[in-house]
């Protein structure tokens, strides 16, 4: 028993040893002089602040924040508002085309992103769209929804009916059963999914590269790519790991913050159980 | 508060199974109808039409003399307790409570007022602050109903609300259940599964089997006068025995013995021919030695042996085998499978027996065995059609 917890222990160890080493490896990084940089020691010699403060004075990767965010929000907003409505339909209704809605958008889900990256970059250069905001919340929604849809479907089946049945007893509109009992129950849903959605935006790379070409709408991870160092013969690699750092911030936050709500019983002593 | 009628309601699913066919029933004002059925019966189906949460194929459905059909279940104006509770989880109790008072838009005072009236007949003041959460069954069970009977709706529906009770608890909160609605006098639609639920509470009870009502009557008229196999059956614990028996020369034939007909039946019988069921209730066996003469010449006497002897206290139950045939109908392999019983190996037929406890019958004794012919019904196998009624009683039967 003891000899399986151990294994088990150390291949645990293994795994997060293998996954933390990049991670850590670019915090070190961050924090190095230029000098110092390519000297391959794990914790730095000397501590410097300097990239910090520098990508923070560039406009360059700022405007590239701002960017992240507000596509990140806008996008996540929408995807989850459309998807709630899509999910609980999905899991309350019997309608035609029921089926055909739950394949396509899994179709989407597996699409190769990469095969549209041609297409979209004509079609919206024909429009005026790229290198806009609008250019990115797009393609963003479109693979957001599949996942909104089918994370909250699984949630909003979790729901007993029972519930709705009684609300429209005690004399709630279909509105207002969804509003004020079926809604509030699936708010953990919504924001596991909501995170979800984020993520997927904020790590973007495929479409931020393709689909810009000015810090008007770059977001973060492209515009590390186009990062400089002061003259041509001077490396990044400092200001990249520290914008790195930057960029996954929020997400460590998110998971550290959310896990409870992610796993949580809300809906536990609703019905005999 | 109001009466209820159920004109012809038909319910049809789209891939044409006929959930509830031809439904006709009067609910009176202030009435409790219990309807009663095996699972897959209808019961609920009918219930939910009422309630307004499944459409009603054909017919009509008429509360307080208006057409309802159409109307969403918000503007019938009743309340429903389901099986499962269906409690607000993310509410307290008082929230749960006041949710419909809220929706009807009644002001602040008003709601506190009523939530606090109605939790103190149910006696949930002290719990007004949790959540559903955090309270026992029972508990639930009496938050549930406090939900319906919050707002003084025309009619209470109620869902096999006791099913999910432990047995004693159940017993408890039947007389709860049965003592608020002689209080608030509401008309009240109870669904069950349960026998001994439908004979205790209702004033009146619906049978249902296969969708359609076998009989409607007040809970002793049924046990006492049932209109087939069927309702005869389902009602009483333990139920009713059946045995095949035949007609000839004046005389029962049945593997008990040989029984005379008397003047009740014979007039019933004159034209049935062929083979038949007979059915005795336990209670109506005695041990023949504690018979008085006087009541002895009304029935007939066989003997049998004692598998088994259950003592209550109050009385006993004597199970018996009886070889030959078993009785087989269609409704009796229905009830047996109902019941679980349907695959049970046994030789012969079970013989229940309710003797008084000044019986001294054991386990393995041959007894004398008393059966009071006045009380013995006959049923045609064919149909299930109780033979012995009068012409009056076979109203209401549907089939």
């Amino acid at each position: 028993m003891t000899g399986a917890k151990w294994r088990w222990g150390f291949l645990d160890l293994v795994v997060i040893v293998f996954a933390l080493i990049p991670v850590l490896w670019i915090a070190s990084l961050s924090f190095k002089t230029p000098a110092t940089i390519t000297d391959g020691d794990f914790i730095p010699r000397e501590w410097t602040l300097e990239n910090y403060r520098n990508i923070f004075n560039t406009d360059q990767f700022v405007r590239a924040l701002v960017n992240s965010i507000g596509i990140g929000l806008i996008s996540t907003l929408v995807a989850v508002v459309l998807g709630t409505m899509a999910a609980y339909a999905i899991a309350r209704l019997d309608f035609p085309g029921k089926k055909l809605l739950i394949g396509i958008s899994l179709l989407i889900a597996m699409f190769p992103q990469v095969s549209l990256v041609s297409p979209l970059f004509e079609i919206e250069r024909s429009i005026g769209l790229f290198d806009t905001w609008p250019g990115l919340i797009l393609p963003y929604i479109t693979f957001g929804l599949p996942l909104a849809i089918y994370t909250l479907s699984a949630f909003f089946r979790q729901i007993p009916w029972d519930l709705e049945k009684a609300a429209k007893m005690d004399g709630a509109t279909q509105g207002e059963a969804f509003r004020r009992v079926i809604a509030p129950l699936a708010a953990p849903g919504v924001f596991t999914t909501a995170i979800l959605v984020f993520i997927f935006c904020w790590n973007d790379f495929l479409f931020a590269i393709s689909l810009t070409s000015t810090e008007r709408s770059r977001t973060v991870p492209a515009a590390l790519s186009f990062f400089q160092g002061a003259s041509q013969f001077e490396d990044p690699t400092g200001a990249i790991s520290a914008a790195a750092v930057i960029i996954t911030i929020p997400i460590i936050l998110f998971v550290l913050f959310f896990q409870r709500r992610i796993v949580s019983g809300l809906t536990s002593g609703a019905v005999k159980g | 508060m109001a009466d209820i009628v159920l004109d012809k309601v038909t319910k049809a699913f789209p891939d044409g199974t006929l959930a509830v066919q031809e439904f006709n029933l009067e609910i009176a004002d202030g009435e409790f109808v219990i309807l009663v059925g095996p699972s897959g019966c209808g019961k609920s189906t009918t219930l939910n039409m009422i309630a307004g949460l499944e459409d009603i194929s054909s017919g009509e459905l008429r509360i307080d003399g208006q057409r309802v059909n159409d109307k969403a279940p918000r503007d019938r104006d009743i309340a429903m307790v389901f099986q499962s509770y269906a409690l607000y989880p993310n509410m307290t109790v008082r929230e749960n409570m006041a949710f419909p008072l809220k929706l009807a838009k009644l002001s602040r005072e008003e709601i506190d007022r009523k939530v606090d009236e109605a939790a103190k007949v149910l006696e949930l003041t002290a719990l007004l602050d949790r959540k559903p959460a955090n309270l026992s069954g029972g508990q639930r069970q009496r938050v549930a109903m406090g939900r319906a009977i919050v707002r003084s709706p025309k009619a209470f529906l109620m869902d096999e609300p006791l099913s999910n009770l432990d047995a004693k608890l159940r017993v408890q909160m039947r007389t709860v259940v049965s003592r608020l609605q002689k209080r608030l006098g509401t008309t009240t639609v109870y669904v069950t599964h349960d026998q001994t639920e439908a004979m205790t509470l209702g004033d009146r009870v619906v049978i249902m089997r296969a969708g359609a009502i076998q009989q409607v009557g007040e809970p002793q008229e049924l046990y006492d006068h049932p209109n087939n196999l069927f309702v005869a059956g389902f009602i009483g614990s333990p139920s009713m025995n059946f045995l095949p028996a035949t007609v000839s020369d004046g005389s029962l034939h049945t593997s008990l013995g040989d029984f005379p007909l008397g003047e009740r039946l014979r007039s019933r019988l004159a034209d049935v021919s062929g083979d038949l069921i007979v059915g005795i209730r336990p209670e109506h066996f005695e041990d023949a030695s504690l018979i008085e003469d006087s009541i002895r010449q009304r029935g007939a006497e066989f003997e049998a042996t004692a598998d088994l002897v259950e003592s209550m206290g109050s009385d006993k139950y004597v199970y018996f085998t009886v070889e030959g045939e078993k009785a087989s109908a269609a409704e009796l392999e229905e009830l047996a499978a109902d019941a679980g019983s349907g695959d049970l190996p046994s030789s012969g037929s079970n013989l229940v027996c309710r003797f008084s406890a000044e019986s001294r019958v054991k386990e393995g004794d041959t007894a004398r065995i008393w059966v009071n012919l006045d009380k013995i019904h006959l049923f045609d196998p064919s149909n299930g059609r109780n033979v012995t009624l009068h012409e009056g009683r076979s109203s209401g039967v549907s089939a």
